[in-house]
């Protein structure tokens, strides 16, 4: 909905991890998540917050369990905002060129 | 995305500056759903989803229809011959008024298990599909025209 709470939500190297550990297993409870960080419960419930305000976590109930969920569409969302509009060829360009130096380095 | 597990859940939401029976609307009519979803002609009658893509059609089976807030239906990927022959999997759409005539589109995409390839396929699928819906109903032109 908002641009600039994604923006904000993704400006933190620990939600951007919260993230990356959703993205590799989806639909956790929040005592697993936390088990993977040196963070207290309640830092990690504060960082969940802000990516559930930017709706880039989507909490559900299953059974008496809360499990979060990555929503990978507000980035689509930046991405057909910003960079489909000026730079996709470039990015991509860029992109390959990064994959290629890695793949041979 | 890396595991098949992983992915036997997958939950999409967006925020669409529309009302409720628009959302409805949009999901269920295929005149609209060929402008966002890969072309395809999908129509809710009675207890069956219909849809068409060239050639291909087929129905899935709905299991609850409450509109304006609430989808649920089989889903089998008939338009993929390796995909269709795998276990029906479940869509969940919800869609909840919120403030300022906005309204909350989540799609849950679940028992997809036994559907391994499907559910690598629809990952994707669903952020473009989600993404082309709200620049519908927000703009009133298709995403990619």
């Amino acid at each position: 909905m908002d641009d600039d709470l994604v923006f904000r939500a993704l400006a933190d190297p620990t939600r951007r991890h919260l993230l990356d550990r959703l993205f590799e297993r989806d639909g956790r409870t929040l005592t697993e998540l936390e088990s993977e960080l040196e963070m207290t419960r309640f830092g990690v419930m504060k960082h969940l917050r802000v990516l559930e305000d930017a709706n880039l976590v989507v909490t559900r109930r299953q059974g008496r369990e809360k499990l979060h969920f990555l929503n990978p569409v507000p980035i689509r969302l930046v991405h057909d905002r910003w960079i489909d509009k000026y730079t996709e060829a470039r990015v991509s360009a860029l992109a390959d060129l990064k994959h290629e130096l890695e793949e041979t380095a | 995305m890396s595991t098949t597990t992983a992915l036997a859940t997958q939950v999409y939401s967006v925020f669409i500056r529309a009302t409720p029976e628009q959302i409805w609307d949009a999901i269920t009519k295929p005149e609209f759903t060929q402008q966002y979803f890969y072309g395809a002609r999908i129509e809710l009658r009675g207890d069956r989803r219909f849809s068409a893509v060239g050639d291909t059609e087929w129905d899935e089976e709905v299991l609850e229809a409450d509109p304006p807030s609430r989808l649920v239906h089989q889903f089998v990927a008939a338009y993929d011959p390796d995909m269709a022959a795998e276990e029906p999997s479940r869509v969940t759409w919800e869609i909840e008024p919120q403030d300022g005539g906005i309204s909350k589109l989540t799609v849950v995409h679940d028992r997809l298990e036994s559907a391994p390839k499907t559910a690598e396929s629809v990952a994707g699928g669903w952020m473009f599909i989600l993404s082309g819906l709200k620049t519908l109903l927000e703009t009133g032109k298709p995403l990619t025209s």
